[in-house]
């Protein structure tokens, strides 16, 4: 099986969390194990679409309980004997093995899992800076040489790219030292956010120079954070940034 | 029958509550920050092959790096 397995680099490895619990896309080749119409093929794969029921295979690294998981969307590409070739969009955490054996319980010809390259991990999709294992090791032999940067960058991306899709809240730089020391984000340190966050889910805290600081649960709304004076905003979770990176502007000693 | 919205189609706006400037003292931005603290807080798009677990490439990219910790975003089966 191939495809997009992003690897984060040594304190980057923090942000995997966020990666793990990110959509994914594959395209995958499915063979049935007896004669079955296209059209029906079809027709099947769509039932699948929305929310099903999945009990993890019996190879998984998780519980084997039956679980409910999120398919956004299977496009049927194309047939050909008993190869079925077809694209789908599902929440994090879908066995696409299994899918593929139900989809052969349903037609009930049976089923297997061929092939399958994943296309996208949450942020990061195939073909865009994509690199190959011999990629990794021949820029980093010409980094080594060279000492330019730019043939670094050619495989290398910040991990703020991993974050690409978690709502972000923009803070003041008088506030970053503090939340490097794991203190909760308040009110006055909040300069901009984006909509879309909910009390209870994954923010990411950046400076204005798009610096990741953390990783935070907020604790309001987007329409509450507006006209908030003071008070939590989010409660840092896993710090990003090394402290000390940004002067540290708070009192010591005061209750 | 309408697609489930797909979280990486999400658009988001920017709010602003108040504004103010950056010491360009503190900190780089992203694409700007020196090369070894670029690796260090940096992620590779990587090409899977088949046939080794997702964990045998990872601990290779570590290897061929020379790095002493790498972790990988979801398991693609070998």
């Amino acid at each position: 099986m191939t495809g997009v397995l992003p690897i984060a680099l040594e304190e980057s490895r923090k942000i995997v969390q966020a990666l793990l619990l990110s959509g994914k896309e594959y395209i995958c080749v499915m063979k049935l194990h007896g004669e079955a119409e296209k059209e029906r093929v079809k027709k099947v794969l769509k039932e699948f679409e929305d929310l099903i029921y999945q009990r993890p295979p019996l190879r998984a690294s998780v519980k084997r309980r039956l679980r409910t998981r999120r398919i956004y969307y299977i496009d049927f590409f194309e047939m050909e004997g008993r190869n079925v070739l077809f694209k789908v969009g599902c929440e994090a955490g879908t066995y696409i093995r299994k899918l593929c054996h139900d989809v052969g319980e349903v037609l009930g010809c049976a089923a297997h899992m061929q092939e399958l390259r994943r296309t996208r991990a949450g942020p990061f999709v195939e073909n865009r800076d994509m690199a190959t294992l011999h990629d990794v090791a021949y820029w980093f032999m010409e980094w080594q040489q060279q000492k330019e940067e730019k043939i670094l960058r050619k495989f290398v991306q910040p991990m703020e790219k991993a974050l690409a899709l978690v709502p972000k809240i923009y803070i003041r730089d008088s506030a970053v030292d503090a939340i490097c020391h794991g203190a909760s984000l308040t009110a006055p340190g909040v300069l901009s956010f984006e909509t879309g966050i909910l009390s209870g889910s994954m923010v990411a805290v950046f400076t204005l120079k798009g610096e990741a600081v953390a990783l935070a649960e907020a604790v309001t709304a987007t329409e509450e954070i507006l006209n908030m004076e003071h008070g939590v905003v989010a409660k840092t979770r896993r710090v990003l940034m090394p402290r000390s990176t940004y002067p540290r502007c708070w009192k010591s000693g005061e209750a | 029958m309408p697609r489930t919205a797909l979280p990486w189609e999400t658009k988001r706006k920017l709010l602003v509550k108040a504004e103010d400037k950056t010491n360009p003292r503190y900190g780089h931005k992203p694409e700007e920050r020196p090369a070894e603290e670029y690796v260090k807080y940096g992620v590779i798009n990587l090409d899977k092959p088949a046939g080794p677990t997702s964990h045998e490439v990872a601990a290779w990219v570590k290897r061929i790096l020379k790095l002493n910790r790498v972790g990988h975003g979801g398991t693609l089966e070998a």
